[in-house]
């Protein structure tokens, strides 16, 4: 299984073809099977996602999300530095979120100018002035990092609004223990399946105050969304309700869903919907996903939803600009993970630096996800670069420019064949007010096409599973403390066991 | 009905639903094993063997032995294959009583048995596979069969041998301490999202065991499938008592049922080994007393080596 070189830093092989000790595992395991048998096993893994529904939406057809049987490993002092760094910039990011809809003493401070804030297609007036129950506004996050040819982490872009993939992190290791069983032994991988109960109790802990068993919903926008898979595994995975708008009403302030029992109260709605559906009264008037007076409800403190609206303008590519400076304005702290060099378009010198070079670099629209409207220079035609020049002519506060970064690769079956693919990695995490927690792991996107760096999954991406190692035994296995019971010490709590008829004797003595 | 036929169908309900059992059991215990070290392998596959109720035959049993020996020897009524076999042989005696669909699931099931890889990666298909299949014979009973007396000893053996199964995966959990948590406990029961749905935000080792032992809703629970016991025998034999009962195997499951749903406990935990120890043998005794009188037959048969 060899992989050729590209200029890109691959994970798995040294620049001198042997796999990095990380990796020993999974190499050892994959040499010791033919060819036939890896295709096999990842037939049959791609089968039983199918069959257990794991797929994502795409123009209107389900499709299995592809799972390459190579997982991506992560040595434990690699992702120390990463949990780090992604639980600071959460940190930082909620700061600057209250802040912005608050006093705004970061723009006062003049560390990020004021019209950048008010401009954001996601800065939601709507949403000014009060500090939401529970205190929590991002308690989901997914901070996509790569890495870059040299090796270093850098965060791509923040997704504090719906950040979704999780699904497919619990159901990828459970279709890899059981499709390259081999690769787990002797090592400890540390485990993902405590998500739903993390996710769960932070919620839970959110919830507006003076609430004793707060209930908690997931909303969704319905089984065309791309995601339903996962708003139906997250919510059974808690088991609490997973309820579209139209099972909700607004009444007090309060929100309630409607139940066989009558309107039971709903105190924290763990939101899957993008926030223009979320309340008509408030966003788009022509809105049925989302449930009337919900903003308001909010606002009143009656109810918890997570993440909190208005958090969009925190993944505005521009302020991803100036993440490090609010790392550094809120928390007093260097940035761990550092950004991926940016262009301000706004400013002239940048962009005409820019325009000149719209050939060599990325372009992306500041609010868009999903890989929508991005452009690669070196792979865009003569056309394409000319149109999106007048575009970013015309509005420069809608771009910017990053230098294309080569991702780094891991090898990625193929057809029949292994080779290096692209990847970037999602780590997810959790922000229950007082500590955020970051998932060990998180979803790791693949680019199944040779040499393509867009690894959306709507664009002919893949996902492998992601495997952190734990540096001792101490860290990892999920056992809850429990009393050590030999089978000989326990305590005997039955009836003395006696034939009937010996008892009756004994009473006719 | 013929005591003969009875048994035969009594035995394929127990056996059917043994294989689903152990099948389960095999699946989620499979992974956990996979990831230890070779000797704590070896040793935690021969107390697993131990639960199962069987003994390794020589010193070097690992992995692939266990695998042979819950899975596919067709010797053995521990192991899957053997169980199935097993139910197929009872199903040929009873042929002309049997549904045809019945029949023809089980004759099936017992052609597809070979087909099967039998390293790790295919044994989780093979397990997947037979929790196909036994559903698909149990639904197959339970739809083409009338529910007469012929009906009611099926489902009391598959009554029976769920509530065993069920205190067997309880007790799996003693051996497999490292890092076998209680969900996984509950995947084996097919129990994880009904639990969820059903405790909420309550998590741990205690709610789990509760729900697996003594649920009152949860099919799978050991006291729903006495329960479920319970009414067959009353079916069976309706002839009512002013007071106590003639019928053993209605006091032996009636009195182990009551004794868990109305048992009171701050410490679930700790006691659970006795618990399940005193289901399975009430389960045997069950199937003793039914036998003498029922089938009234001198060889009887049980429950393959008994490892206390």
């Amino acid at each position: 299984m060899a992989a050729e070189r590209t200029g890109a830093y691959d994970e798995m092989f040294t620049p001198g073809q042997e796999p990095r000790k990380s990796y020993g595992q999974v190499a050892g395991a994959l040499r010791e099977l033919s060819l036939a048998d890896v295709t096999a096993r990842a037939d049959s893994m791609a089968r039983t996602f199918l069959d257990r529904g794991v797929t994502f939406d795409f123009a209107g057809e389900e499709r299995p999300f592809p799972l390459d049987i190579v997982p991506r490993v992560i040595p434990a002092d690699e992702w120390t530095v990463l949990e780090q760094g992604v639980a600071q910039r959460v940190r930082a990011l909620e700061a600057f979120l209250n802040d912005v809809y608050d006093k705004m003493a970061v723009v006062t401070d003049g560390v990020i100018p004021r019209q950048l804030v008010t401009t954001s297609a996601h800065f939601h007036r709507q949403v000014h002035g009060f500090e939401p129950a529970g205190g929590v506004r991002v308690h989901i996050s997914g901070i996509d990092v790569v890495r870059d040819a040299a090796g270093t982490f850098r965060v791509l872009e923040d997704n504090v609004r719906v950040p979704s993939g999780v699904s497919y992190v619990l159901e990828n290791r459970r279709a890899m223990a059981k499709g390259l069983p081999e690769a787990f032994g002797q090592q400890l991988i540390r485990p993902v399946e405590e998500y739903p109960r993390r996710l769960l109790s932070a919620l839970r802990k959110t919830a507006p105050s003076g609430v004793d068993d707060p209930t908690v919903v997931v909303l969704t926008p319905g089984v065309f969304n791309s995601a339903y898979f996962e708003h139906t595994l997250l919510a059974g995975l808690m088991g609490v309700e997973l309820v579209e708008g139209r099972d909700l009403i607004c009444r007090g302030n309060r929100v309630y869903m409607r139940t066989t029992a009558g309107e039971q109260r709903v105190d924290v709605i763990y939101k899957r919907i993008d926030d223009e559906f979320l309340d008509p009264l408030q966003f788009r008037a022509d809105s049925m996903l989302g449930c009337p007076g919900l903003v308001n409800a909010a606002r009143a403190g009656g109810v918890t939803i997570a993440n909190a609206v208005g958090n969009g303008v925190a993944d505005d590519k521009l302020v991803y600009s100036y993440v490090p400076d609010l790392i550094r304005y809120y928390l007093n702290e260097e940035p761990v993970i550092a950004n991926v060099d940016t262009f301000r378009l706004e400013e002239k010198e940048a962009r005409e630096e820019v325009l000149d070079r719209l050939d060599e670099l990325v372009v992306k629209p500041v609010d868009g996800s999903g890989g929508k409207g991005l452009v690669i220079g070196p792979d865009a035609s003569k056309e394409e670069l000319a149109a999106l020049r007048k575009r970013v002519v015309a509005d420069p506060r809608g771009w910017i420019a990053q230098p294309v970064l080569q991702l780094s690769t891991v090898p990625t079956l193929s057809g029949d064949k292994f080779g290096p693919r692209h990847v970037d990695l999602r780590p997810f995490a959790v922000n229950d007010g007082d500590d955020v927690w970051v998932l060990p792991g998180g979803l790791t996107r693949v680019a199944l096409k040779e040499g393509s760096l867009i690894v959306n999954s709507s664009q002919g991406g893949g996902s492998k599973d992601t495997w952190v190692l734990a540096d001792s035994p101490e860290v990892p296995v999920e056992t809850l403390p429990r009393p050590a019971i030999t089978v000989r010490e326990r305590v005997s709590v039955w009836p003395v066991e006696s034939n009937w008829r010996d008892s009756q004797k004994e009473q006719q003595q | 009905m013929l005591s003969r036929i009875a048994e035969s169908l009594f035995w394929i309900g127990r056996y059917v639903e043994r294989a689903d059992g152990t099948a389960r059991i095999l699946d989620v215990h499979l992974e956990r094993l996979n990831h230890l070290p070779m000797e704590e392998q070896r040793s935690v596959a021969q107390e697993l063997l131990a639960v199962m109720g069987a003994r390794a035959q020589s010193e070097d049993f690992g992995l692939p032995e266990l695998l042979n020996a819950l899975a596919y020897d067709k010797q053995s009524a521990t192991s899957i294959a053997g169980s199935l076999g097993a139910a197929r042989e009872n199903a040929r005696r009873a042929r002309e009583t049997v549904s045809s669909g019945l029949w023809e699931s089980l004759n099936t099931t017992y052609y597809g048995l070979n087909q099967h890889r039998k390293d790790v990666v295919g044994t989780y298909r093979f397990c997947n596979w037979v929790l196909e299949r036994t559903a698909m014979v149990s639904g197959l009973a339970d739809t083409t069969v009338s529910h007469d007396e012929s009906w009611q000893f099926l489902v009391l053996g598959r009554s029976l041998e769920r509530a065993d199964m069920t205190a067997r995966m309880l007790s799996t959990r003693d051996v497999l301490s490292a890092g076998m948590s209680w969900v996984n406990m509950l995947r084996c029961a097919g129990a994880y999202e009904s639990f969820l749905r059903t405790r909420r935000a309550a998590f741990g080792d205690q709610h789990a065991a509760e729900f697996l032992l003594l649920d009152r809703l949860f099919p799978r629970s050991i006291v729903y499938a006495l329960r479920d016991a319970d009414e067959c025998l009353a079916k069976l034999d309706p002839s009512a008592q002013r007071v106590g009962f003639i019928n053993d195997a209605r006091r032996i499951v009636g009195q182990a049922r009551t004794f868990l749903e109305f048992h009171r406990t701050d410490d679930l935990m700790s006691e659970l080994p006795e618990h399940m120890e005193r289901v399975q043998k009430a389960v045997s005794q069950a199937s003793d007393a039914i036998s003498r009188k029922y089938f009234n037959q001198a060889d009887e048969l049980a429950w393959v080596g008994e490892v206390s």
